[in-house]
C-alpha cells in the first residue's frame, strides 16, 4: 500500500495532544455515528510494482497500433517531443489556476501567448484562456449570441460535427434557446434553405468548415447576409486547416470555435482536449471563461493578470456569462508550444502535407471499383460512397490492422454507405498504398 | 520576460518536414484559401525550450512550494500515476474506435467501468457518468439531471436552494439549467440556517445544492434533517464534492440520502490541476436518476465491455466522448494504489493536519466559528485589520516566504476570510514552518505593519495594477 502520508506515529500523537483530543476518531465527532460508513468495500492498496503490472496489462488490451484513417473531428497528428517536455514540467502541471499573479507569471504569460496565437490563426480579435472541448465551446458561442442579440432562434447546418450538436441540444434544453437543424443537400450545405430560415427571431447561424464530411465551403456571402440582419455568424473550424484555408475573419464570422485536439494533444480516447473560442471585439465582454491581460506592477514592470473577471461565476454567481471555472489550461499550454515549434512556415507546411497525402489517396481510390469519391474540394478528409455498408467495411479494415475511416451512418441514418476518410501527415506512402489495396480487396 | 513573439526572427525554424510540394495548393479553389499571413513565432527549438522552461520557473506549484489553498485540495500528485497514464496504448487510442469495434478498446473501457464502480462504492451512489470535464461541468450535468427528473414526473419546479457560503459555480450552474436561486444564510454556528430553510422551501424547489463539509470547513450538523425536509417536497439533494477529501471511508453521501454528487477527481483523487485544468467532475446519482444519465455508458456483458446508448430518458451528452479520459486513468491508478486503508488515512490525516494548524493559530487570528474543523478551516484577518492589514496583505507576505497563499475572501460570508487546507500529504515540519510564519505575520501586524504592506518583494513581479489591466485592455502580444 502507498498513501503518500509523511507522518510518523509519534508526530500524529504529538499533534493530537496539541489539538486536545485523544484519537483521530475524536476529530470526526461532528459526523453522527448513525450516519457513518459501515462498509467500505474497496480492495487493499497496491505498491508501485503491482500497479504498473496491472495498468500495463490493461493498456495492452487496447489495439492502439491500428494505422489510422479515422478522423471525424479528432485526428492522428504528429506531436513533436518538445511539447511533452514542456507540459511535463511540474511547475506547470502541479500549479493551480493563476489567481495569485506574483506566484504564477509563468502560467499567465503562457496563456497570454496562447490567446495571441488563437487570434493569429482565426484572424479574430480576442480569445479566452480555453474551454473544455469543441462541443462545449460551440454551446458557449451560441450563448454569447443569444445574450447579445436577445433572441432565441439558432440555425445550425447539419454539416456541423454531430457530437457538438448533441452537446448543444443537451445544454440548451431548459433555456430560451430554440435550435433548428438544417438538412444537408447530400453532404453539402443548403445555403438557400438556410437563407430563408434567417428571420428577425434568429440569434445566430452556425456552420462548419471543412464540414463533417470533409467538404470545404465558402460561407462569406451567407455570413455577410446574416450579419446585415443582426444575426451572429458562428463558424466551427479545424485548426490545422487554417494553415492554408480561409480564416473565420475572412469568412466574416463573428465568433469561431474549434476542437483544439489537433494542436499537440494525443487522441487519448476522448480527452483531455481543448475548447477554442475567438470573438470579434464587440463580443469580448460576453465571452465566458478566464482571460489574461497585460498590465504593470507597482514599479512599472510588465505583469500579467486574470482580467475582466466581472464576467465570471466567482464574482457574478448566477448572473455570470457561464459557470465555467476549471478549464483545459495544460492543453492550451501544449497548443502554445506546438504552434511555437511549427512556427509561421511549419504551420503552413503541415497543412500542405495533409493536403498532399489526402490528394494522393483520393487519386488512388478514384481507380477502385464500387467506390465513388464525393465531389468538392477537401482538406485532409473526404467522403467516399461505397457499394457496401460502411460500418461493416471499417470493421474489416480493423481485422487487417487499419482503422479505415468513420462510417457516416452512425450519425446520418440515410448515409450508411458513406465512409469518411482522413489522412494526416503521419501516414506514409506505403501505408496509403496498403490501405488502397485492402479497400480494393474488400470491395 | 519577453514573449515568444518578441523572440521571433524571420527565417528561424524549429520543426521541419522536409520536402513540401507547394503546387498541391492548386487542388483547392483560390476562393477557399487564406489571404492573411499567420504571424506565428519564428524561433529555434532551443529558444522554445528555454523560453517555456524559464517561464515555468516563475510559477509556484505543489512540487515546489506548500500550497494550502482552501477548497482546492492541492495535494501531492504521485509520479507513478503520471508515468502510467502516458503509455502509448492509451495516448494513441482514437475515441471513435469505441463506436466502430469495442474489441479494440477493451482496456480503456475496463478502466472507465472500474473507476465508476469504485467511485460508487466510495460515495454510496448507484451509477456514475464520467463525462463532465470539471467540477462546474459536473454541477451543470447534475442540475440538468435534476431538471429531467422533475420534468419526467410532471413536477413544476422553478428554484434551486443554495447556501450563501457555496462556491459561485453552484448558482451559475443552476442558472444555466434554467433555475432561479434561493439563497440561505448560515447561522451563528456556521450551519445552513434551518429555520430560514423551512420558511423558504416550497413545492417549486427542484433541489438543494450543498457542499459537505461546507466551505467553512465545518460538518453540517443538521444534514439529516435538511435531507428529510428536501425529500418531503420532492426536492433532490445535490452534494458538491469539492470537499470530499474530508470524508473518505467516514460518510457516504448516497447512503445518507443525497441524490446527486459531483466528484472533483483533480482534488480528492490527486490528479494534477495543470495550472487551471484539465480536471474531471464525474457525477454519481441515486437510483431515481439512473434513467436520465448521459450516453454512452460503459457496461459489462459476458466479461466484455460495451457502450450502451439506450438509457431510457437520457439528457443527451455533455462531452464528446467519456470526459477527460486521461484524468480518469490517473485517478483510477491513485485509488488502486491507496486502497481501502490508504483512502481512509487520506481523510484522517487531512483532518488532523487542518485541526493542528487551527489549534496553533486560533490565538493569533479571529476564528469566526470556534468548532473542530474538517479538512480545512476559515480564519479572518479582522484582528489585523485594525492595523490596516488585510487578508490580501497576508497572502502577499506568504508568497515572499515561499508559501502559496490560502484562498482569500472566500467564503463571502466571512469578512477578510483566509481559508486554509493543508491536505494529508504535507508533513508536520512543513505545517510548523507555515504556522511560524503566520504567527510572525500576526506579530508584525502589530509592530511593523508596513513590512507586510510592502510584500511581495522577492517575486518576479511586485503587486500588479489590476485596475489598469481591466481599463486599458491588452489581451494579446503586439506583433
Amino acid at each position: 500500500m502507498s498513501d503518500f502520508i509523511p507522518h510518523t506515529k509519534e508526530e500524529i500523537n504529538q499533534m493530537l495532544k496539541i489539538i486536545g483530543v485523544n484519537s483521530i476518531d475524536d476529530l470526526f465527532s461532528d459526523i453522527p455515528q448513525n450516519l457513518r460508513t459501515k462498509k467500505f468495500n474497496i480492495p487493499e492498496g497496491l505498491n508501485e510494482i503491482e500497479v504498473e503490472r496491472k495498468i500495463t496489462k490493461l493498456a495492452n488490451k487496447n489495439k492502439s497500433d491500428l494505422i489510422c484513417f479515422t478522423g471525424g473531428g479528432y485526428y492522428d497528428h504528429f506531436i513533436p517531443a518538445a511539447v511533452d517536455t514542456i507540459s511535463a514540467r511540474s511547475e506547470f502541471y502541479t500549479a493551480y489556476t493563476p489567481y495569485q499573479p506574483e506566484a504564477s507569471q509563468g502560467t499567465l504569460q503562457a496563456i497570454f501567448e496562447y490567446q495571441t496565437m488563437i487570434t493569429q490563426l482565426t484572424g479574430l480579435d480576442y480569445s479566452n484562456a480555453s474551454l473544455y472541448d469543441g462541443g462545449t465551446a460551440l454551446y458557449e458561442a451560441i450563448a454569447i449570441a443569444v445574450r447579445t442579440n436577445n433572441k432565441e432562434k439558432i440555425i445550425i447546418d447539419k454539416g456541423v460535427n454531430p457530437l457538438f450538436r448533441k452537446i448543444v441540444k443537451t445544454y440548451s434544453i431548459n433555456l430560451p434557446i430554440k435550435i433548428t437543424e438544417v438538412e444537408l443537400k447530400d453532404i453539402y450545405t443548403d445555403k438557400d434553405k438556410i437563407k430563408k430560415l434567417l428571420d428577425d427571431e434568429t440569434a445566430a447561424i452556425v456552420t462548419q468548415n471543412p464540414n463533417f464530411f470533409g467538404v470545404i465551403e465558402d460561407y462569406e456571402d451567407l455570413f455577410s447576409y446574416a450579419r446585415e440582419k443582426g444575426i451572429s455568424a458562428i463558424l466551427v473550424f479545424y485548426p490545422v486547416s487554417l494553415g492554408i484555408l480561409k480564416t473565420p475573419k475572412e469568412m466574416k464570422a463573428d465568433i469561431a470555435v474549434a476542437e483544439g485536439q489537433s494542436l499537440g494533444l494525443p487522441l487519448c480516447f476522448g480527452g483531455p482536449y481543448l475548447g477554442i473560442i475567438a470573438v470579434d471585439k464587440k463580443y469580448l465582454r460576453k465571452m465566458p471563461g478566464r482571460i489574461v491581460g497585460e498590465t504593470k506592477d507597482k514599479e512599472g514592470k510588465k505583469a500579467y493578470v486574470l482580467t475582466l473577471q466581472a464576467r465570471e461565476q466567482h464574482i457574478r454567481r448566477e448572473k455570470a456569462m457561464s459557470n465555467i471555472c476549471s478549464n483545459q489550461a495544460l492543453c492550451a499550454l501544449r497548443a502554445t508550444v506546438f504552434l511555437s515549434l511549427l512556427g509561421k512556415k511549419g504551420f503552413e507546411e503541415l497543412a500542405l502535407l495533409n493536403l498532399e497525402k489526402t490528394e494522393y489517396l483520393k487519386e488512388k481510390l478514384s481507380k477502385i471499383n464500387n467506390l465513388k469519391i464525393k465531389e468538392g474540394d477537401t482538406f485532409n478528409e473526404f467522403t467516399a460512397e461505397v457499394k457496401k455498408d460502411a460500418f461493416a467495411l471499417v470493421k474489416e479494415t480493423i481485422n487487417r490492422g487499419f482503422s479505415g475511416g468513420l462510417p457516416a451512418g452512425f450519425f446520418y441514418e440515410d448515409k450508411k454507405n458513406y465512409l469518411i476518410i482522413s489522412v494526416t501527415e503521419k501516414r506514409t506512402k506505403e501505408e496509403i498504398d496498403a490501405f488502397c489495396d485492402i479497400l480494393k480487396e474488400i470491395l | 520576460m519577453k514573449t515568444i513573439f518578441e523572440k521571433s526572427i524571420q527565417g528561424k525554424r524549429a520543426v521541419q518536414f522536409g520536402k513540401i510540394n507547394n503546387k498541391i495548393i492548386k487542388k483547392i479553389d483560390e476562393k477557399f484559401l487564406r489571404k492573411t499571413e499567420i504571424k506565428l513565432p519564428e524561433v529555434s527549438e532551443l529558444d522554445i525550450i528555454r523560453h517555456y522552461i524559464n517561464l515555468s520557473k516563475l510559477n509556484f506549484s505543489v512540487d515546489t512550494e506548500f500550497y494550502p489553498l482552501g477548497s482546492c485540495t492541492m495535494k501531492y500528485n504521485p509520479k507513478i500515476c503520471e508515468k502510467l497514464a502516458m503509455q502509448k496504448e492509451f495516448l494513441n487510442l482514437h475515441p471513435f474506435l469505441s463506436y466502430i469495434d469495442e474489441n479494440t478498446v477493451q482496456g480503456a473501457l475496463e478502466i472507465i467501468y472500474e473507476i465508476s464502480d469504485l467511485l460508487c462504492e466510495i460515495t454510496g451512489m448507484e451509477k456514475i457518468t464520467t463525462q463532465p470535464y470539471a467540477g462546474a461541468h459536473g454541477e451543470l450535468t447534475g442540475v440538468l439531471l435534476m431538471a429531467a427528473y422533475h420534468k419526467n414526473k410532471g413536477n413544476n419546479k422553478k428554484f434551486v436552494i443554495i447556501p450563501d457560503s457555496a462556491h459561485g459555480t453552484n448558482p451559475a450552474s443552476a442558472a444555466m439549467a434554467g433555475y432561479s436561486i434561493i439563497s440561505i444564510p448560515v447561522d451563528k454556528d456556521g450551519n445552513m440556517d434551518i429555520n430560514i430553510l423551512k420558511e423558504k422551501i416550497n413545492d417549486e424547489v427542484a433541489g438543494i445544492m450543498m457542499t459537505v463539509p461546507s466551505t467553512l470547513g465545518l460538518f453540517e450538523n443538521n444534514i439529516k434533517e435538511i435531507i428529510e425536509i428536501a425529500h418531503k417536497y420532492d426536492a433532490l439533494m445535490y452534494y458538491d464534492g469539492a470537499n470530499l477529501n474530508a470524508i473518505l471511508g467516514k460518510l457516504k453521501p448516497g447512503e445518507i440520502g443525497f441524490d446527486i454528487i459531483h466528484i472533483n477527481l483533480h482534488k480528492t483523487f490527486s490528479t494534477p490541476h495543470g495550472g487551471g485544468g484539465p480536471g474531471s467532475g464525474v457525477i454519481g446519482v441515486s437510483k431515481k436518476l439512473v434513467d436520465f444519465l448521459p450516453v454512452p455508458i460503459v457496461i459489462k456483458e459476458n466479461e466484455k465491455f460495451k457502450l450502451d446508448f439506450n438509457v431510457k430518458n437520457t439528457i443527451g451528452s455533455v462531452a464528446s466522448f467519456f470526459g477527460n479520459f486521461q484524468v480518469l486513468l490517473k485517478a483510477f491508478i491513485y485509488i488502486i494504489l491507496l486502497g481501502k486503508e490508504g483512502l481512509i488515512a487520506v481523510s484522517e490525516i487531512a483532518v488532523l493536519n487542518a485541526n493542528y494548524i487551527l489549534a496553533k493559530l486560533k490565538n493569533f487570528y479571529d476564528l469566526p466559528y470556534n468548532r473542530k474543523c474538517m479538512h480545512e478551516f476559515v480564519i479572518s484577518a479582522k484582528k489585523q485589520l485594525k492595523n490596516d492589514i488585510r487578508a490580501i496583505d497576508i497572502a502577499k507576505y506568504l508568497i515572499d516566504n515561499k508559501i502559496h497563499p490560502p484562498t482569500i475572501y472566500f467564503p463571502l460570508v466571512v469578512e477578510e476570510a483566509i481559508m486554509i487546507e493543508p491536505t494529508e500529504t504535507e508533513s508536520k515540519q512543513t505545517l510548523d514552518e507555515f504556522i511560524e510564519i503566520m504567527v510572525k505575520i500576526a506579530e508584525l501586524s502589530e509592530k511593523d505593519p508596513d513590512k507586510i504592506k510592502q510584500a511581495p518583494e522577492k517575486t518576479p513581479i511586485l503587486r500588479p495594477d489590476e485596475t489598469k489591466a481591466a481599463r486599458e485592455l491588452k489581451l494579446k502580444c503586439d506583433i
